[in-house]
């Protein structure tokens, strides 16, 4: 007989998310995860430079597609993300609680954390006006300024937020175009790796968005340093920890973006210069008749 | 005498002898290849051996001398950043780009290798075969890279397409025969490997797996049932063949397992470029991308690499 007392509750494994699919570290290694009493609830990957060296891979060949997707379908993409993450916000709200936070702010985080998708849904197919322009000159050309995407976009998310503050870096690069490649919080990794399950019922094509778990100090120069990203985001660190980020950007010239001292819950921290920040501005000379 | 001197027979094999292919065993074998770990040192050469063992290969309908003349100075440039690059074996194109390839290689030591007899189908009268490969050598291919009969092969008429590799063989002259299986089109691996045993009876110098227009192209088991039927050619008549695995190799990392097998199958004395090719486009890319890395410790983009 099989009752309800003598079930075996099937434990998630949390893994990493890489073009689309949820591998393990190809390095085979993890670490535990424990909360504050210092019991393990996880054992997450240790993701390594090669797991983010074949990320980048992803987030490249899946930025034509993405970044030439029409604005209004990136904005009813972001709303569905934003449909999915309420259907589950069960499931997320007990993940901030196992990692140490109270039930309140918990679900007060997954709440803000739907309302900031919603607003970015939103800004998807009007930032392109409210940032472009038809410049004067004193030709005759129709000169004109329009934002594209950079390209990959590596994100160093926030370390003191597991869920709210990721979305909050993540979704301004993606729905601008971008494509991305994002280590989790080190020390609350957990909703990072759900998000990443949300993402990918959402119609977000794959390598979109790449998901990694593990160490900051092992993988923060390889974020800023691959040739083959355009701009780096982080959020955390002090000013020798931004000097060698920068000082590694600067090779292939990566924009660099610091947002050290944002408080992610804060309505002011959405906004759309966040957007704005992982795109180029192109100018078009057009001529015209006399 | 070099083992290389040795000529093919001239006779028609007899096929039900050929040795049937243990599938399952062959793709095991194969997968265990990708096992291996190769470490820097080591793998810095395995680069710069593949890099010499490339056939940089342009074969599209759009192809124009200019096209040719880009791919010429990509060969000879590989990527000047990086002193002490090897240049790739050999320009692979169609015949009516011979002259081209031929004049913009000017006096560097890259081969020149035309498609012939009705590339990619093979598909033509016999007499416009040899017609096409005579004018391809005439114009200067070192190499020429023929398909064989893949219908022909299908219906069992194996003496057919054994007269026909022997008598393009016959108009090479000099310049070396690499012949086409098409093994995505061959269905089995057991003809793959009777395909290899024919061709190099007929006098291939070189036997390749695929034209690059037909998927699959080649895969790691195909190329090992090449391979063991080259080894136990050799053993049988004392000649060496060569092998050319083309199409779908793009990446570095499987690049190198490729090497792995050929040098635990074969060993060493068909590790140079003129025994051993890779047919490709998009590897050499990859590989200056990987030497980049190991020379500055960062990962590369496309970006900074000519185009090809």
């Amino acid at each position: 007989m099989v009752g309800s007392s003598s079930r075996v509750p099937v434990a998630k494994t949390y893994k990493i998310y890489i073009d689309g699919k949820f591998p393990r570290t190809e390095s085979g290694r993890y670490f535990p995860l424990e909360n504050s009493d210092g019991n393990v609830i996880a054992n997450m990957c240790w993701g390594s430079r090669k797991d983010f060296r074949n990320s980048v891979v992803a987030a490249r060949k899946a930025f034509p597609g993405w970044s030439s997707a029409s604005a209004y379908l990136r904005g009813q993409i972001m709303y569905r993300i934003a449909e999915m993450l309420e259907g589950r916000s069960d499931q997320f709200v007990a993940e901030l609680v196992l990692q140490g936070q109270s039930k309140r702010r918990a679900k007060k985080e997954v709440e803000a954390t739907i309302d900031r998708l919603i607003y970015y849904a939103g800004w998807s197919d009007k930032y392109q006006q409210i940032f472009s322009a038809v410049n004067p000159v004193s030709s005759s050309h129709f000169n004109f300024s329009v934002l594209e995407a950079t390209g990959v976009v590596s994100i160093l998310a926030p370390n003191d937020s597991s869920l709210l503050g990721l979305v909050s870096n993540v979704i301004p690069a993606i729905v601008g175009g971008n494509t991305c490649v994002v280590l989790a919080s080190e020390k609350m990794p957990l909703c990072a790796v759900s998000f990443a399950e949300v993402l990918h019922a959402s119609d977000v094509p794959g390598g979109v968005v790449n998901i990694l778990t593990g160490y900051r100090e092992e993988l923060v120069g390889q974020f800023a340093s691959h040739m083959d990203v355009n701009a780096v985001v982080f959020c955390d660190g002090d000013a020798e920890v931004a000097r060698d980020i920068q000082e590694q950007a600067a090779d292939n010239i990566k924009r660099v973006i610091a947002r050290v001292d944002a408080d992610w819950a804060k309505e002011k921290s959405q906004n759309p210069y966040l957007i704005k920040e992982t795109q180029e501005t192109k100018t078009t000379w057009h001529p015209i008749g006399s | 005498m070099s083992l290389a001197a040795v000529k093919a027979t001239g006779r028609m094999p007899d096929l039900s002898h050929v040795p049937l292919v243990d599938e399952v065993g062959v793709k095991e074998r194969a997968a265990r290849f990708q096992t291996r770990s190769i470490k820097k040192a080591s793998k810095i050469e395995a680069l710069h051996m593949v890099l010499s063992m490339i056939d940089l290969t342009t074969l599209e309908g759009q192809d124009t001398p200019g096209k040719v003349k880009q791919l010429c100075q990509k060969a000879i440039h590989l990527h000047d950043a990086l002193p002490g690059l090897p240049h790739v074996a050999a320009i692979c194109v169609y015949p009516t780009m011979v002259g081209v390839a031929k004049k913009a290689l000017g006096n560097n030591d890259i081969n020149v290798a035309s498609v012939a007899t009705a590339f990619p189908s093979g598909m033509a009268p016999r007499q416009i075969k040899l017609e096409e490969t005579r004018i391809a050598v005439d114009d200067g291919a070192d190499e020429i890279d023929m398909v064989i009969s893949r219908g022909a092969f299908l219906q069992g008429e194996y003496g057919f397409v054994f007269d026909e590799i022997a008598a393009i063989k016959e108009a090479c002259g000099d310049a070396h025969l690499k012949v086409i299986l098409e093994t995505g089109e061959l269905g089995t691996l057991d003809r793959v490997r009777r395909a290899s045993v024919l061709a190099m009876h007929a006098g291939a110098d070189f036997i390749k797996t695929s034209t690059g227009k037909i998927q699959p192209a080649a895969t790691l088991p195909v190329t090992l049932v090449m391979l063991q039927a080259i080894r136990d050619y050799f053993y049988e008549t004392g000649r060496m063949v060569g092998m050319k695995p083309a199409g779908g190799i793009s990446s570095s990392k499987l690049a190198i397992h490729y090497l792995v097998m050929l040098r635990e199958t074969l060993g060493n004395a068909w590790m140079t470029p003129e025994w051993y090719r890779f047919g490709a486009s998009s590897l050499a890319n990859d590989v200056l991308m990987q030497l980049q890395k190991q020379a500055t410790g960062v990962y590369q983009s496309a970006d900074y690499f000519s185009k090809d």
